[in-house]
């Protein structure tokens, strides 16, 4: 498992390769927690491209509901129909009803599209930012993967999509929804590994840069930011300094592009107060 | 038929505004459902019989989730296979008899056989599943279930693998898996995992050590005159209305958490995103399509609707430090009153950040209180709000918790830290919310002017000032959640 993630670019640590076993053995979707930017949407990329399945988003936001998440039913092909069936003159009431709930008239929407495409890999994106009616919707499909659609029965996967959700903590989701999956937290990198990670992503970027953005940005982490940089920020820096064609990074450059990897005035004012170039130096690089 | 997913969908999609035809509806679905099922037969045979075998076999030559699964990582390059089986079984025995009740029903049988020394294991890991209950994780029979087929896909043996498998079925979130690295530890043995172990969410480890003893319980301190026991016996619901909170004794104390399980704490509305059918506003082209399908595609009267109202979340902030123990008890009531709404997230700040929403969500009060004061370490330390604030708004309000949200403190604002910390975090809130509230107890006594430095240092970037002594000024402070002016002023409501 761990070595067909790798494949694809994407490092994995114990538990994280444990949890993708369990995913797949056990059936469970994962439930992804962490700051922003350490790579929770990434795990679902990577998740598909090794299993060499289709990867099905659905980025959740406030106010989503069953139609723009579930299914949907196609009215103006449903009245075009209708209309044609009037126009050759069939009269049989019930046959025309029962086509007009016909499965060439339901709209899939990423979730179920998941259940239908096999193998799959589905992504719920942030599920803190939907409400929390929504979550029950969920529930039925998580558990039992499958879902239940009054005009049609109930439909189900035959081989169920492996599902990763995330969410950033906004608010905690419910315990009904979590109970059904594998929770995992994620953590900052510690530098070994970022360093491996950024290597991997940017095979470009000369060693010794990506080197020297991985110890800045650790010495960044360990400041008291109010958002500290997540990996996709290092990797984010590695390429800007990349594409200013540098080779290495000194203190003055550092500050320049100070804007790839901070979000917030007080973070760079802060940023400005430390001593860069001291911290390069102190990793003898 | 008539999942979750399904009767949400239905009222979702338009069933609500129709009036008539309920009776040929379901019958016409029931239907479908026949027709439905029929073809789902015809889909997918063997459905019920063999579980999910069929399809991982059939999905052949390209390796199917399920198909490479079923490998079991030899290159992972844990910690050598240190058998935990052994250590697990040394578990129950050293914790005696209690946790592990029926666990080993056979006695002290040395047979070797596999199913026992099975049964032995699970024993152990139901064990370790007890102790993190008792550790204060929420390892449901459910979750346990899960542990234990974890378990068992994995390599039984190997620690780090029933560490990773604990850690990702028992845990429900972050603030669990401190617990269970202790417990983890604790049962079986001390050496490090394999995997990185958690840091602890920079939790400001330094502790005032609270003095427990002369708490007196009727509050003599900061000068304020104690009131005479007679006075107490008289008092009706009206006048303890309007009593400082300080000044009860015990009866009266009974009677007023009476009236503060009555509350209501709602969030001032806003609009959001979804939509409700409504006569007036947009043409809902959902509801109005559906409704012309049912009577065969002629022109029928448009449906409408528009966006729904919803409270925003409150976040309450409850200060239990010393100063203010003798309103901590009343307040946290009226937290736990409050976070009845479901959008309402509880913490408590002294010396440490405690969040104490899931504590605070039994219906029953006292039972809440216990578990809150299981849970809060600090009761009656120190204040240090500048940075307990700034870890609140590190670890959730940024994110999101107090983005558009009503924020209460309920604090006396006496910050033992560096008020200016306390500033510059209450404008970074400021900024983050849609209203700050600031509700001190000690507000309402002759000639309060908030001249201690933490409060001084909040002040401009609170939206409303209120006080917080008395059940009425409690009632205030709802209604100013709820978005109403904060009421001008005047120190003179006490009875």
């Amino acid at each position: 498992m761990r070595a067909r993630l790798e494949e694809t670019g994407y490092l994995v640590d114990d538990g994280l390769a444990t949890a993708c076993f369990l995913a797949l053995r056990l059936h469970r979707p994962i439930f992804c927690e962490g700051d922003a930017g350490v790579g929770k949407t990434a795990l679902a990329s990577a998740l598909a491209g090794a299993l060499d399945a289709p990867l099905i988003r659905l980025q959740c936001h406030e106010g989503i509901d069953a139609s723009q998440a579930l299914y949907d039913w196609d009215f103006p092909r449903q009245l075009l129909h209708l209309r044609a069936a009037e126009a050759t003159g069939v009269k049989d009431a019930d046959r025309l009803e029962g086509e007009l709930y016909d499965r060439r008239f339901l709209v899939s929407r990423p979730l179920l599209k998941a259940l239908e495409t096999q193998p799959s890999v589905l992504l719920v994106d942030e599920i803190d930012r939907a409400d929390d009616e929504f979550e029950a919707f969920l529930l039925e499909l998580l558990s039992e993967f499958s879902v239940t659609i009054p005009e049609l029965g109930t439909l189900r996967a035959e081989v169920p999509p492996v599902v990763v959700l995330t969410s950033n903590r906004t608010r905690e989701v419910h315990d009904a929804l979590k109970r059904r999956c594998l929770y995992h937290w994620f953590d900052h990198p510690g530098f070994a590994r970022e360093l491996a990670i950024v290597r991997r992503r940017l095979p470009a970027v000369s060693a010794r840069l990506a080197e020297q953005v991985t110890t800045l940005v650790q010495a960044l982490r360990s400041q008291d930011l109010l958002k500290p940089p997540g990996v996709a920020e290092t990797i984010d820096w590695a390429r800007a300094l990349d594409a200013l064609g540098a080779n290495e990074v000194d203190a003055e450059l550092a500050v320049a592009t100070l804007g790839s990897v901070l979000k917030y005035r007080e973070d760079t004012e802060r940023a400005r107060g430390l001593d860069l170039a001291a911290v390069l130096a102190a990793r003898g690089a | 038929m008539s999942g979750v997913g399904g009767g949400a969908g239905w009222a979702e999609s338009g069933g609500r505004g129709r009036t008539d035809g309920w009776g040929a509806w379901d019958r016409r679905s029931d239907e479908r459902d026949g027709r439905a099922r029929q073809t789902g037969r015809h889909e997918s045979p063997s459905r019920q019989t063999d579980g999910r075998t069929p399809p991982a076999r059939q999905a052949g030559g390209r390796e199917a989730p399920n198909g490479h699964a079923e490998r079991r990582e030899p290159e992972t390059g844990r910690a050598p296979a240190a058998d935990v089986r052994g250590r697990c079984v040394d578990v129950p025995g050293r914790e005696g008899g209690t946790a592990h009740g029926g666990a080993s029903p056979g006695g002290p049988v040395a047979a070797p056989a596999r199913p026992a020394a099975g049964a032995r294991a699970d024993a152990a890991l139901l064990g370790f599943a007890r102790a993190l209950r008792a550790a204060g994780v929420d390892a449901s029979a459910e979750r346990v279930h899960a542990f234990l087929r974890a378990v068992d896909v994995l390599r039984t043996g190997v620690r780090a693998d029933v560490y990773w498998a604990g850690r990702l079925t028992l845990c429900g979130g972050r603030d669990d898996l401190e617990r269970y690295e202790r417990v983890f530890a604790a049962c079986f043995g001390d050496a490090a995992p394999a995997g990185r172990t958690v840091t602890a969410p920079r939790p400001p480890r330094l502790r005032l050590v609270a003095r427990e003893g002369p708490v007196p319980r009727t509050v003599a301190r900061n000068g304020e005159r104690p009131l005479p026991p007679a006075a107490a016996l008289a008092s009706s619901a009206e006048v303890l209305r309007h009593r400082d909170v300080a000044g009860l004794d015990a009866a009266e104390r009974d009677q007023l958490r009476r009236l503060l399980a009555a509350f209501a704490l709602r969030g001032e509305v806003r609009r959001t995103a979804r939509r409700r059918p409504a006569r007036r506003g947009e043409v809902d082209p959902h509801r109005t399509v559906r409704e012309l399908l049912q009577r065969g595609g002629e022109p029928a009267r448009l449906l409408r609707h528009t966006r729904a109202d919803r409270p925003r979340r409150v976040v309450v902030l409850v200060d239990v430090s010393g100063s203010m123990a003798p309103y901590a008890d009343a307040l946290l009531r009226f937290a736990h009153a409050a976070a009845r709404g479901s959008r309402t997230e509880v913490f408590t700040v002294g010396t440490r950040l405690t969040r104490v929403t899931r504590e605070l969500s039994h219906r029953d009060v006292d039972l809440a209180m216990a578990a809150l004061a299981a849970a809060v370490p600090d009761w009656r330390g120190g204040t240090r709000l500048g940075e307990l604030l700034r870890e609140f708004l590190d670890r959730w309000g940024q994110r999101g918790m107090a983005r558009g949200a009503v924020v209460v403190m309920l604090s006396d604002g006496w910050e033992r830290g560096d008020p200016e910390l306390l500033g510059a975090q209450m404008r970074r809130l400021h900024r983050l919310a849609h209203r700050v509230i600031w509700a001190n107890p000690r507000k309402a006594r002759p000639g309060y002017a908030p001249l201690a430095a933490g409060m001084a240092a909040a002040l401009p970037s609170v939206d409303a000032f209120v006080e917080g002594h008395s059940l009425a000024a409690l009632e205030r402070l709802a209604a100013v959640v709820r978005g109403a002016a904060p009421a001008p002023v005047e120190g003179a409501d006490r009875a």
